[in-house]
């Protein structure tokens, strides 16, 4: 199992937020987490990958990590990141005068020499990145601007699904990366999710919207009220809630 | 992982906060002419200089302390601070003939400071002068710069040696009138650096001071003077500590460069006094008043400062520029943290015509510390077509502390075209959780953050003082965020 939450409880500013979270995820599996707002779905990301804004009163997270089963709980966020968790941001942060390149080579670089692959420098970086920038339609000079600065909301999204796909994660919480996009940024994003789809790692899709998983065919879909999974199904939980809301379940 | 709430900087080991034990010959307490009279037989200096020491403290004696910046702090005694304090030399002989003759505990400070002055271990390729307390202890390669006509030695060997320069600059650029800093310093100023390059050369290898404040209850108040003849090169680096004391201590200084026809001096900085400590007891007052004249014509003067210590910082390297053509640069790093108060900037004064100044200054603060940025562009009458680009920008590390800018313009012709900008922004527990969750440490994570906003004026440093800048603002921000 690449993910397994047990009864996970958290708080922020004292206030409980996750009251209880059973999820488990195995490598290859697209899961959906969809609920009103306030329920808990960015929390749940959030503390998954380490925001320290966020307090983990109970429970347990643990992650595989060469065939054992590690507690994430214990580790810090950059080590989670450096073991294979990626967040992409519902609102990617500005990073002013760190340029796009040296930001994601940096990020690559931290990952490849804990996983123990060769880093890169700018030379061999530059096609490899043009190439995953490519399957986001992003163009080179974005390169070159500082990281997320004067980008679009649309920019920002694709910029993440860039360092996704750059990354290579083995488990990936995307919070609300279709909030804000119009059909066609939609559709660019989807795409490039689903060229990351693999056997081997698994996606987590936090929304609001059935509209996303028209594009991204999850093999569950959760349901989130008040800090805890209320229903689970497949894909046609979605569909349902897309037409008759929330309020059937609770 | 820190809270918002623990962003509360903790100040770290100063690694320079040592202090050592070594007799000193030390005037007392209290400032008056016979003081003066002191300092300047102890020199053994011409008439002329005493003369000029004694007409600047008449007139510090009229002046009260600038009130205009925005610093708060106790009022400084000057009668409670010594203002001359030399190592004891071994006997009554003059300096001693080699560095290697140093007293022993002398060289190990300044080993220990990262500055190996004995023959066989000095670092190639940089002339330093050291300067301790009140006096300049040694200055390396001098003989090789000699070859090639430049002159650096400590000011009081200048004045009898080459008392002709030092009568014609000293005070040219910064007369003793100028502030009440400058007059106390005209007044009672004990050493510093001197250097002439002539005509046409470049100077080989960068030139270097550095000061070390440390005996109690004393003063530094060196004075510097540079000086490039036509078509001449000077690098020239500086850079400062002192011990860890819970007492306020003074550092008044001056610096004067001049440029003459088609000469360039590049002048950086990276101060690193004792900023107190996370109360905010103790740490250096620094009151330096540093100005370069463009004297002549297509001449450049840059100051880069990387300004990260002292309790509280008061400085603006300005530059005047005379000669038609020439240019000015100020390049800034402030980093202010716990208690720090630092009120610095720059002026460009455009008197000559087709005259350019740039302005790119770079505030970072934390903790409850205060950070402001004082500037003035100046375009004189017959300053015709005269340019000027400001960049001003400020960054907050939690929310307890504040930045301000304050960009005087004062254009007289209309010919001028002046640029400014200027941004705010925060490192904010955001931000590093974005990078975090990319996988960079805490550590990697400020190192880019810090790298991308000060790059500007990073990449005007020599290169290892950039590296040596880099590692010392990660450091204290490190203490800072986490």
């Amino acid at each position: 199992m690449l993910l397994n939450i047990e009864d996970l409880h958290a708080t922020v500013e004292d206030k409980p937020v996750l009251k209880g979270i059973d999820l488990k995820i195995e490598p290859g599996q697209v899961h959906a987490i969809m609920g009103p707002n306030g329920s808990g779905k960015s929390t749940l990301s959030k503390v998954v990958a380490g925001h320290p804004s966020y307090e983990v009163t109970g429970g347990k997270v643990s992650f595989e990590i060469n065939f054992k089963d590690t507690d994430l709980l214990e580790l810090d966020p950059d080590e989670r990141a450096r073991e294979g968790i990626f967040l992409a941001f519902q609102y990617p942060v500005e990073v002013p005068g760190v340029t796009n390149l040296e930001f994601l080579m940096t990020s690559y670089n931290a990952l490849a020499k804990h996983q123990g692959f060769p880093e890169m420098q700018e030379e061999a970086f530059l096609p490899f990145v043009k190439e995953k920038m490519k399957m986001v339609q992003m163009r080179e000079e974005f390169l070159y601007r500082s990281v997320n600065g004067g980008f679009s909301g649309g920019e920002k999204k694709r910029n993440e699904i860039l360092q996704m796909a750059v990354l290579n994660p083995r488990l990936a919480f995307l919070d609300e990366t279709d909030s804000g996009l119009d059909i066609d940024a939609l559709k660019i994003v989807a795409e490039g999710v689903n060229n990351l789809r693999s056997k081997d790692n698994g996606i987590v899709l936090v929304t609001h919207y059935q509209r996303l998983l028209d594009y991204i065919k999850p093999d569950f879909v959760h349901v989130l009220s008040d800090g805890k999974i209320i229903k689970s199904g497949g894909p046609e939980l979605a569909l349902k809630l897309e037409s008759e809301g929330y309020d059937w379940i609770q | 992982m820190p809270k918002s709430s623990e962003l509360l900087s903790e100040q770290s080991e100063y690694k320079y906060g040592f202090y050592t034990d070594i007799e000193s010959l030390n005037f007392g307490k209290g400032l008056n002419e016979d003081i003066i009279r002191k300092i300047s037989l102890r020199k053994k200096e011409p008439e002329w200089l005493l003369e000029y020491r004694l007409k600047a403290f008449k007139h510090w004696l009229t002046l009260r302390p600038p009130e205009w910046a925005d610093l708060d702090f106790v009022p400084i005694d000057f009668q409670e601070i010594s203002y001359y304090s030399e190592p004891k030399p071994k006997d009554d002989s003059d300096k001693p003939q080699s560095l290697d003759d140093l007293d022993p505990e002398l060289l190990k400070t300044f080993e220990r400071l990262g500055i190996p002055l004995g023959e066989q271990k000095r670092i190639s390729g940089v002339a330093v002068d050291v300067v301790f307390d009140s006096v300049s202890v040694g200055t390396t390669h001098t003989e090789e710069l000699k070859k090639y006509g430049v002159i650096f030695c400590s000011i009081s060997e200048a004045v009898h040696d080459y008392p002709d320069l030092v009568k014609k600059y000293l005070g040219s650029v910064v007369p003793y009138k100028d502030n009440f800093y400058a007059a106390l310093n005209a007044a009672v100023f004990s050493d510093g650096s001197f250097v002439y390059v002539p005509k046409g050369v470049k100077c080989p290898i960068d030139l270097s001071t550095y000061f070390r404040i440390n005996a109690m209850d004393t003063g530094q108040f060196e004075r510097t003077l540079v000086i490039a003849d036509e078509g001449s090169y000077v690098n020239y680096l500086e850079g400062c500590t002192a011990p860890q004391r819970d007492e306020n201590q003074l550092h008044a200084a001056i610096v004067e460069l001049v440029a003459l026809d088609d000469a360039e001096i590049k002048y950086s900085t990276v101060q690193n006094w004792y900023t107190g400590d996370k109360e905010g007891r103790g740490g250096i007052y620094n009151f330096v008043t540093k100005r370069g004249l463009c004297k002549g014509k297509r001449s450049k003067i840059s100051w880069t400062q990387v300004e990260s210590g002292s309790a509280i910082t008061w400085k603006y390297p300005s530059c005047v520029l005379q000669g038609d053509y020439s240019q000015g640069a100020f390049y800034s790093v402030a980093l202010t943290h716990d208690f720090m108060q630092a009120d610095t900037g720059t002026k460009m004064i455009h008197v000559g015509k087709n005259t350019k100044s740039t302005i790119i200054s770079k505030g970072i603060s934390s903790g409850q510390s205060k950070n402001n940025y004082r500037g003035l562009v100046k375009v004189m009458p017959k300053a015709e077509g005269a340019r000027n680009y400001s960049q001003c920008d400020s960054m907050l590390v939690g929310d307890r502390c504040s930045a301000n800018t304050y960009p005087y313009l004062e254009v007289k012709n209309k010919t001028a075209i002046l640029e400014h900008e200027a941004s705010t922004s925060r490192i904010s527990e955001d931000q590093l959780f974005y990078l975090q969750s990319r996988g960079m440490s805490m550590e990697e994570s400020i190192s880019l953050l810090v790298n991308g906003f000060c790059k500007e004026v990073f990449k005007e440093l020599p290169l290892e003082f950039a590296v040596e800048a880099v590692k010392l603002i990660e450091m204290k921000l490190e203490n800072s965020v986490g």
